[in-house]
């Protein structure tokens, strides 16, 4: 009885340190910045007298945000059906047991070891209208491929999802991979001897056991998306229009160029919201799925 | 077990004792923490020239150069302000002179005046006094301008004008002229880089000044020219016009790249601040035979400045050591070593001519003649507020090319930063 209560308070004592690290400086400043979100602090000098929503309804007002809204919207959706869709595929072709098959894996991850800055300044380089993939399309008699990829208003922002896809597709396959070698043989040979086409036993067998890699791969790649901010930076900017801007770099600029800080909060905020509304749902899910029987 | 609650703990314990022992000896020292965005090109080395000054003079003071990189200073300025609402200042750090200075800094109650020591040393006398004013609030001086770089100013391909017997623009009935000559034997007739947005302001700032005159110009951070009114009108038509003669790559590049294209021979004209100048310079191209410089078209008798300056922040923590920084930055030593590497001219009228090149002594000799108006885009006109707005506004102008829109936005802009009623 002693025994286990010492424990307790060792369990106890390890755990306080980062309870209260987290409750402070994740937490405390989410309240924090809630609380500024509301105030009035817009010039450099601290002015936290009540303001009531009238940031957020600026924000709402500001063009520049509801093409914040679009684009983010737009960006989060191409990106991830491409890199689940891709990454599938890649999966499926490596789970062939093709030969080099580690060479391969290793080329497709690579990708996502890399920084989205330095993805960013690359594909800035390749998908520049005069110096960059244009060029060779035009060598390679594939003219009529040539595009005014970033530089054009309407198209600009799937430019920087092909950058995005690029880094995580790799991601997306070694989970899809996972999940595949995950698959017992004996489902497969069941479906096969109850006389199932390859397609069948894909679309019947394999993909519906893959639910919970794609869950996952949603969760990451979707909290990642809706906070993009380092390879919109680094590859395009605000992009021409505001055709790729994201709220995280119009943050950036409202809250420490333009020391609009409570504008700045207001933004953090509407931020966590859409990715509160991704992730609440799954932590609710699972915490029912562990607590079940 | 044990072991494993040891380790971390003693880690722990170790970053803990380390951290007072760095404390301490930052008391102890004689330091001097210089803070700026300079960390590139000559523009490093202008300030390590300035060190080198400060160092023959003080050599027991060690100095920590806490440079941030990053172009125009977007980055360094979010360190700073961080720096500073935490109570954290550096010993000094670099400011654009006007609004920037006053509206967040001074006003704000984060500088101390240096008013007796501009006395004392004598800045008052050698420094013009529109200049003066750009670091003054009430009554007060709050910085010594370390230099001055001109804004207003068209950079263009002296073969190309001379192949095609053309006479660089005056004004921008001249320009759109020139341009249309241009365009016709297939060359760009104006180079832009605007992905960082501020670059398309730059033009257009120009251009306003251009179409109000200097008086006209300055009445717009006062709310005496109306955003509203027919000057800002026509300032947006001539705008749009000149926008239809840039590259239509000009969203994929900032400005060093469209300055570049000059020197490939890709387009013929640039309008740009004269850092332009510097990087001709570091890429071999000579004033006068390669490239010909005239005032922004229209801008003649009027001086844009971007002005760098130092001032004391109130809770500097080497505050004697700060004192002699800004001693060496207002000298004519210190200003004559930094300004010919950084490609800029002193602030004082005093600096040696033969010092500088062709174009910085032209661009002298307009600083102590010219009408000097203060940059909005580089933060001595308006509020920074103000400044990220015109930006935003200006970069959806370049795409749509709405002119009344544009107006009725900075008008509300103008308002929000409580210039104008």
């Amino acid at each position: 009885m002693l025994r286990i209560s010492l424990d307790r308070l060792i369990a106890i004592a390890l755990l306080l340190p980062s309870l209260v690290a987290v409750g402070i400086f994740v937490y405390g400043f989410i309240g924090w910045t809630a609380y500024v979100s509301l105030s009035n602090w817009n010039t450099f000098v601290p002015d936290l007298s009540f303001a009531g929503l009238t940031n957020y309804l600026a924000l709402m007002r500001s063009f520049r945000f509801q093409a914040d809204l679009r684009n983010t919207l737009i960006f989060t959706f191409t990106f991830l059906a491409a890199s689940l869709g891709i990454g599938l595929l890649l999966a499926v072709l490596l789970d062939q047991r093709v030969r080099g098959e580690a060479v391969f894996r290793n080329i497709f991850l690579f990708p996502m070891a890399i920084s989205f800055i330095v993805t960013g300044v690359t594909w800035q380089w390749l998908l520049n209208p005069s110096t960059g993939v244009n060029l060779l399309f035009d060598q390679v008699g594939l003219g009529f491929l040539k595009s005014r990829w970033y530089t054009d208003p309407s198209i600009a922002i799937f430019s920087v999802v092909l950058a995005a896809v690029w880094q995580m597709s790799g991601f997306t396959m070694a989970m899809y991979l996972a999940g595949l070698r995950g698959v017992p043989d004996e489902l497969l040979e069941a479906a096969r001897v109850d006389g199932a086409t390859e397609w069948q036993v894909y679309r019947y067998v394999i993909l519906p056991l893959l639910h919970p890699v794609t869950l996952s791969a949603v969760i990451v790649l979707g909290h990642i998306s809706l906070k993009i901010f380092d390879l919109v930076y680094a590859m395009t900017g605000s992009g021409p229009a505001f055709s790729t801007d994201v709220p995280g770099v119009f943050m950036f600029e409202t809250t420490f160029r333009g020391n609009r800080f409570a504008e700045g909060a207001a933004i953090s905020m509407i931020m966590l919201l859409l990715v509160a509304i991704l992730i609440v749902p799954y932590l609710w899910y699972t915490m029912r799925t562990e607590a079940g029987p | 077990m044990s072991r494993r609650i040891c380790i971390p703990l003693l880690v722990t314990a170790l970053l803990l004792w380390l951290s007072g022992v760095e404390a301490l000896q930052a008391g102890a020292a004689k330091q001097l923490e210089i803070f700026s965005w300079w960390t590139a090109g000559g523009e490093a080395e202008g300030l390590n020239a300035l060190f080198s000054v400060y160092k023959k003079k003080y050599p027991d003071v060690e100095i920590m150069n806490a440079a941030v990189a990053g172009g125009a200073g977007a980055a360094a300025k979010a360190v700073l302000k961080t720096r500073m609402q935490g109570g954290n200042p550096p010993d000094s750090f670099q400011v654009h002179g006007g609004a920037e200075l006053i509206e967040t800094w001074v006003k704000t109650g984060f500088m101390e005046p240096i008013t007796s020591l501009a006395q004392t040393e004598g800045w008052l006398k050698v420094i013009p006094k529109d200049l003066v004013e750009m670091v003054s609030y009430q009554g007060q001086v709050y910085a010594i301008p370390a230099n001055v770089h001109r804004g207003n100013v068209l950079w263009y391909n002296k073969r190309i004008f001379d192949q095609n017997n053309l006479k660089p623009p005056a004004t921008w009935d001249d320009f759109f002229k020139v341009a249309e000559t241009l365009k016709g034997k297939g060359i760009t007739p104006l180079s832009l880089g605007d992905k960082l947005k501020w670059e398309a302001a730059h033009l257009f700032e120009d251009i306003l000044l251009a179409t109000l005159g200097p008086e006209g110009y300055n009445g717009l951070w006062t709310g005496k020219t109306s955003w509203t009114g027919s000057g800002v009108k026509r300032a947006l038509e001539t705008f749009a016009k000149a926008l239809q003669y840039v590259n239509s790559d000009h969203a994929a590049l900032v400005w060093d790249q469209a300055a570049q294209m000059l020197i490939d021979g890709k387009a013929a004209m640039n309008v740009m601040g004269d850092w332009v100048a510097g990087y001709f310079t570091a890429k071999g191209w000579k004033p006068n035979v390669d490239y010909g410089f005239l005032p922004a078209p229209g801008t003649k008798g009027s001086f844009v400045i971007v002005t760098d300056t130092f001032g004391l922040p109130k809770k500097a923590p080497h505050r004697e050591q700060a004192l002699n920084w800004l001693r060496i930055v207002g000298s004519k030593e210190g200003q004559e070593a930094f300004n010919p590497k950084k490609g800029s001219i002193c602030a004082r009228t005093d600096c040696d001519k033969a010092k500088f090149d062709v174009y910085l002594q032209s661009s002298m000799a307009d600083f102590a003649r010219d009408k000097l108006v203060p940059s909005e885009v580089h933060g001595s006109a308006a509020p920074e507020t103000f400044a990220t707005e015109f930006n935003d506004i200006l970069n959806v102008f370049v795409t749509r090319r709405d002119v009344g829109a544009a107006q009725k936005a900075l008008q509300e802009a103008c308002v929000r930063a409580k210039m104008c009623k």
